[in-house]
């Protein structure tokens, strides 16, 4: 179960980010997923929830973005994405293009609430 | 308030394998990376690519287990630095592990690094080890549908090994059909099917090793002699 894992290496980040600025308030963490990147979704949610259960950032949001995979045309430069495993152009027909999305796992954004000055 | 993050999940595990391309480049190392499912012959494929290698040729394998030193025990019988990486649990290997184990190892270039991966067709493909070539073993027992299935490992794969064709005969299985689902998800993967036990196909496999070996020396800073 790698999804363990990869939920454990973004709470790390979250948590580099956490000592920066040790007032804010996390509320959310938006990830890309990537349909090659041989990571589930739903387990990633279960692992996320479950690492986080009873922590400081028990309340934390997990938004993912999922990411199809996207051909660019070698030969007219159209960006498409790949449905049924279909590589070839579907605006000139051309058989050769170069992968440019799917593959993603980053993270993307973190939600947070910076307290307002203490007065 | 959002806050842009952008940065790879990964990273330090990138960062890491970025140390050790480096490393493999300074030092004229070629890198490949054996990845499958359990069971599907990458130790096999290793011994029989050692015992074909003459004594005191510049080699060294890694070799990833859940638990057990079986795999290095088997490589071991060759003469060749082997070093078991137990990962304990972890379904895949990383570049702080093979790091750790390189050093441990004292291996140095040039020459060749062999790592076969835990058995697992999906978590491995998602950690760089800085190799210069990830190599995909399916076997004849496998089913045809794998490269649909996994689609991950096949487009990162640089080559696709159908293993155990002796068994052929025996099973239903379209080693055409496997190449078409694999070549769906990455036309321009390498092919190639051998059998480990009757060593058909190994010249096909041993020369494209070497083609890939004399790449790799070409590309390496012109420096040591
Ligand atoms: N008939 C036949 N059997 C093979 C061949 N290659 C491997 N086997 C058998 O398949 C089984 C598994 O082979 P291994 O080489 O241990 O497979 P592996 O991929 O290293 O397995 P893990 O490290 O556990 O993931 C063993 O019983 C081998 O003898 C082959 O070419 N032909
Ligand atoms: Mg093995
Ligand atoms: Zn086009």
């Amino acid at each position: 179960m790698h999804e363990v894992g990869i939920a454990s290496s973004i709470i790390e980040s979250i948590e580099a980010e956490a000592r920066r600025r040790p007032d804010a308030q996390f509320t959310a963490v938006g990830v890309r997923i990537g349909e090659l990147s041989n990571v589930d979704r739903d387990a990633l949610a279960f692992a996320f929830e479950a690492l986080t259960l009873k922590t400081p950032l028990e309340h934390l949001r997990l938004e993912i973005e999922w990411c199809p995979r996207r051909q660019k045309c070698l030969a007219c430069g159209e960006e498409f994405v790949v449905k049924d495993w279909e590589l070839t152009c579907p605006k000139c027909g051309e058989a050769r293009s170069t992968c440019i999305g799917g593959t993603e796992l980053d993270i993307a954004y973190l939600e947070l609430e910076e307290p307002c000055e203490k007065s | 308030m959002r806050e842009v993050v952008e940065k790879k999940v990964l990273s330090e595990n990138d960062r890491l394998a970025a140390e050790l391309r480096q490393r493999y480049r300074e030092q004229n190392i070629l890198c490949v990376n054996f990845i499958s499912s359990p069971g599907s012959g990458k130790t096999a494929l290793l011994e029989k690519t050692l015992g074909s290698f003459a004594p005191g040729t510049p080699v060294a394998v890694l070799t990833g287990d859940l638990q057990t030193d079986n795999d290095a025990r088997r490589l071991m019988r060759y003469g060749f630095p082997v070093r078991q990486i137990v990962t304990g649990g972890t379904c895949h290997l990383d570049a702080r592990m093979v790091e750790r184990h390189l050093n441990e190892l004292g291996f140095r270039g040039p020459g060749l690094l062999l790592v076969e991966n835990v058995g697992n067709l999906v978590c491995p493909s998602s950690y760089d080890l800085g190799e210069a070539a990830k190599i995909v073993l399916l076997s004849v027992t496998e089913g045809e549908d794998k490269p649909l299935k996994y689609p991950g490992i096949f487009h990162r794969a640089s080559l696709m090994i159908l293993t155990k064709t002796d068994l052929l005969p025996h099973v239903e299985f379209d080693p055409k059909l496997a190449l078409e689902n694999a070549r769906k998800i990455h036309p321009e993967i390498d092919y190639l099917a051998l059998s480990s036990k009757t060593g058909e196909g190994f010249d096909q496999w041993l020369a494209w090793l070497a083609a890939l070996q004399q790449k790799t020396r070409q590309e390496a800073p012109a420096t040591i002699s």
